[in-house]
């Protein structure tokens, strides 16, 4: 298929298309640290985590809108400040189910399947009454949309820029809080043995909040990322549920590195393939090599080794 | 009504003023209800097959999803065929019975939709549905009207290869709406290679089908690519990078649902500007209603071949438009669907008169021929196969998120769901 082209011209696409693989590898991450924080960490299922996403895009839109009635001005740095309150509501609503529904089944993992599952319909059918059916267009700032030419065909867009900006501030801020805090270090005592944690003094039931509440709000995080690239509206989550259980569970669940790791090797074989076959080819590829792997290694790419 | 005893003479006076008025005023159908009762036939007549109809009321039935996934798509139609209906009652019903309407939610769930479509029928005996939107969920329902020997108008342009006698397709099947377009970019943009996208289902694919056919033998152009995509899909760089290598002079997109928001903020920001042309981009699946969410400025210079546009410049349109935004606010957009699943309770009031009753077989009979020229789309006519003739009409996008009509086709366009040649 390379025949027709000249080399600069493929030099160029493949420079493109390692960004592109980039640019889907940041989308990953992001849509994944929430969840394995969630999942990995307090083994909860949460199939809600697309809804909460969509919380932070819907945060997002109300932000953008009101900031573009009262203070124009502001439009430019709107998203940033959107992004912050993404953050916040998406993590108190995380709290608040934390509290209402998933403290009573620690003890039954599976079924905080079923339950999530509920609280995601829910929450769609919430933001279907509330902000109608159809999807809602966020106004982004004018400097985010668009693209830097370097060449005739290497263009650079620039919300994949900051898609991966975003995605590493909150990496290294999830690294930093996990294992250089003393927040992290309750959370991982609590994970390795609950009753020994609750034995010398750590509040379990609160460090379980915070957790939650922290995984939810990287989500909305995410949600609030998604507008520059994604679609807004009530079932929208749906979308990205899929792929970020495969990037966790792939990476092996416990494991924030591994997590990262199976984000870039999904990312980059997608990617790569999407490239030579068509987009449903790539999708079943990668599906089966993920299928392959776990196969071989059923705990995932990477594991913490943990005395059970 | 009247129902004063006394004056028979006057009163039958009147009636004939009252006639001719509304034959000198060319109002016809709009004045008969105004009539009274001895316009309205018995119930007995026109309801032999034991319909939901009484000497004043008819039942009918609205199934889409308003839950789920589809709820984005189908909420539209939802709301036209309620306008429709509330205009028709305006006007005295049909036959001099008003029409109330069931509302059944299909939940974006096909089995769903059958079961809902089989209670519709049997319990509620509703003389007509309104709905579906998906093939899927058509394909779902069909037996069930089949069986029971219902009448489904159904407002989605869709793939073709399909006509039930217990179905009025009213919106365009597949070739309507590709040939003309292609023919439009091929001779006016003097297109000759084209890039095939769509997502991964019936509609794209067998539509890429009929392109790609009408493409290479009667175009005589090239198809440089054809990708498919998971519905749901939100990664386009690499397929946006193929299309920069093998730089078509035409992307053929056929993206639907939240793919369509992803794929074209993606299309701007990697720095293909639909507004130059260079590629030029031509869907069959954006309507006014999913620019709402995908954004005016990321769609705008994108054509679109679909037979209605809200922007149509005809007597009819403006009024639909405006009862349409006065019913569900000035935000509100209208999309090529649901145009035509306003159209839906219009042509089955007037099979129903055409017939004389509302029995399911004398309205399927009577439906051929039927004309609308009331239509908000202009004139539109009932084929032999239950499908509509209609015009196709390219779109431009504007930055408001309206399509700005840029050519129509001179006759109406034949409707043609099993193309010879094509499959």
């Amino acid at each position: 298929m390379f025949a027709d082209y000249s080399w600069s011209e493929l030099g160029s696409i493949f420079a493109m298309q390692g960004f592109a693989g980039l640019v889907l590898f940041s989308v990953f991450v992001l849509m994944a640290l929430g969840l394995a924080i969630i999942f990995g960490q307090m083994g909860v299922i949460n199939m809600a985590h697309g809804e909460f996403m969509i919380l932070g895009a819907y945060v997002t839109y109300l932000t953008t809108n009101v900031v573009e009635a009262v203070v124009p001005g502001l439009m430019p740095v709107s998203f940033f400040v959107a992004m912050v309150l993404a953050f916040f509501a998406a993590g108190a609503l995380g709290m608040l189910v934390e509290m209402g529904m998933i403290r009573f089944l620690y003890k039954r993992p599976l079924d905080t399947l079923l339950a999530t599952w509920g609280l995601s319909l829910i929450l769609q059918q919430t933001y279907r009454t509330i902000f109608g059916a159809r999807e809602v267009g966020v106004t982004l700032p004018d400097w985010m949309m668009g693209s830097l030419p370097l060449t005739d065909i290497i263009e650079i867009p620039i919300n994949g820029l900051i898609v991966m900006a975003i995605t590493l501030a909150i990496t290294l801020a999830v690294a930093f809080i996990m294992f250089r805090s003393r927040f992290g270090a309750q959370v991982r005592a609590v994970v390795q043995n609950r009753a020994m944690a609750g034995a010398v003094g750590i509040d379990t039931e609160r460090v379980d909040r915070l957790t939650f509440g922290l995984g939810c709000g990287i989500a909305g995080i995410a949600g609030s990322a998604f507008t520059m690239i994604g679609s807004t509206g009530p079932s929208s989550g749906q979308l990205y549920i899929v792929d970020t259980f495969l990037v966790v569970v792939f990476g092996g669940a416990t494991s924030l590195i591994g997590t990262v790791a199976s984000a870039f090797t999904i990312s980059q074989a997608q990617s790569t393939m999407e490239f030579f076959l068509s987009g449903s080819m790539a999708k079943v590829l990668t599906l089966l090599t993920v299928v392959g792997i776990l196969m071989l290694r059923p705990q995932g790419l990477f594991v913490l080794k943990v005395r059970r | 009504m009247q129902t004063d005893k006394k004056g028979a003479a006057p009163r039958s006076m009147l009636r004939r003023k009252l006639m001719i008025g509304a034959a000198a005023l060319a109002l016809g159908l709009a004045a008969a209800p105004k009539l009274g009762l001895a316009q309205t036939p018995p119930t007995s007549e026109v309801n032999t097959t034991d319909l939901a109809v009484t000497d004043d009321t008819v039942k009918v039935g609205i199934l889409h999803s308003v839950t789920g996934t589809m709820a984005i798509s189908e909420t539209g139609s939802v709301e036209a065929e309620k306008l429709a209906i509330d205009q028709i009652n305006e006007m005295g019903g049909v036959l001099g019975r008003k029409i109330e309407f069931i509302q059944e939610d299909g939940a974006s769930d096909w089995p769903t939709f059958a079961e809902k479509a089989k209670k519709l029928l049997v319990e509620d005996k509703v003389a007509a549905v309104f709905g579906c939107w998906t093939s899927a969920s058509r394909k779902a329902v069909l037996p069930v009207f089949e069986q029971y020997n219902g009448m489904l108008y159904y407002p989605t342009f869709y793939e073709g290869l399909e006509q039930s006698p217990n179905v009025i397709y009213t919106g365009q099947e597949a070739t309507q709406q590709i040939i003309a377009g292609l023919d439009w970019v091929s001779k006016e943009k003097g297109a000759k290679s084209f890039y095939l996208l769509g997502s991964d289902y019936i509609w794209p694919r067998t539509s890429n089908k009929i392109a790609r056919k009408h493409i290479e033998d009667h175009l005589g152009s090239k198809v440089v690519g054809e990708d498919y995509f998971p519905l749901g899909a939100t990664g386009f760089n690499s397929v946006i990078n193929k299309i920069k290598l093998k730089k078509p002079d035409v992307i053929y997109a056929i993206i639907v649902g939240g793919s369509n928001v992803a794929f074209y903020k993606q299309l701007k920001a990697a720095g293909i500007d639909m507004t130059k042309e260079k590629p030029l981009l031509l869907t069959i699946s954006v309507t006014e209603d999913e620019i709402r969410g995908i954004g005016g400025e990321n769609i705008v210079g994108a054509y679109a071949a679909m037979k209605y546009f809200e922007s149509l410049k005809n007597e009819n349109n403006e009024k639909f438009v405006a009862a349409f935004k006065a019913k569900y606010g000035e935000d509100s957009v209208i999309g090529d669907v649901t145009q035509a699943a306003y159209e839906g309770p219009w042509l089955w009031k007037a099979a129903v008169e055409k017939a004389g009753s509302f029995d399911i077989d004398k309205v399927r009979e009577a439906s051929p021929g039927i004309e609308l020229t009331t239509a908000p789309e202009g004139y539109v006519k009932i084929h032999e196969n239950h499908h509509l003739w209609s015009k196709t009409r390219i779109g431009h996008a504007q930055t408001d998120g309206q399509y700005e009509v840029v050519y129509e086709t001179k006759d109406l366009v034949e409707p043609n769901p099993f193309p010879e040649g094509y499959q």
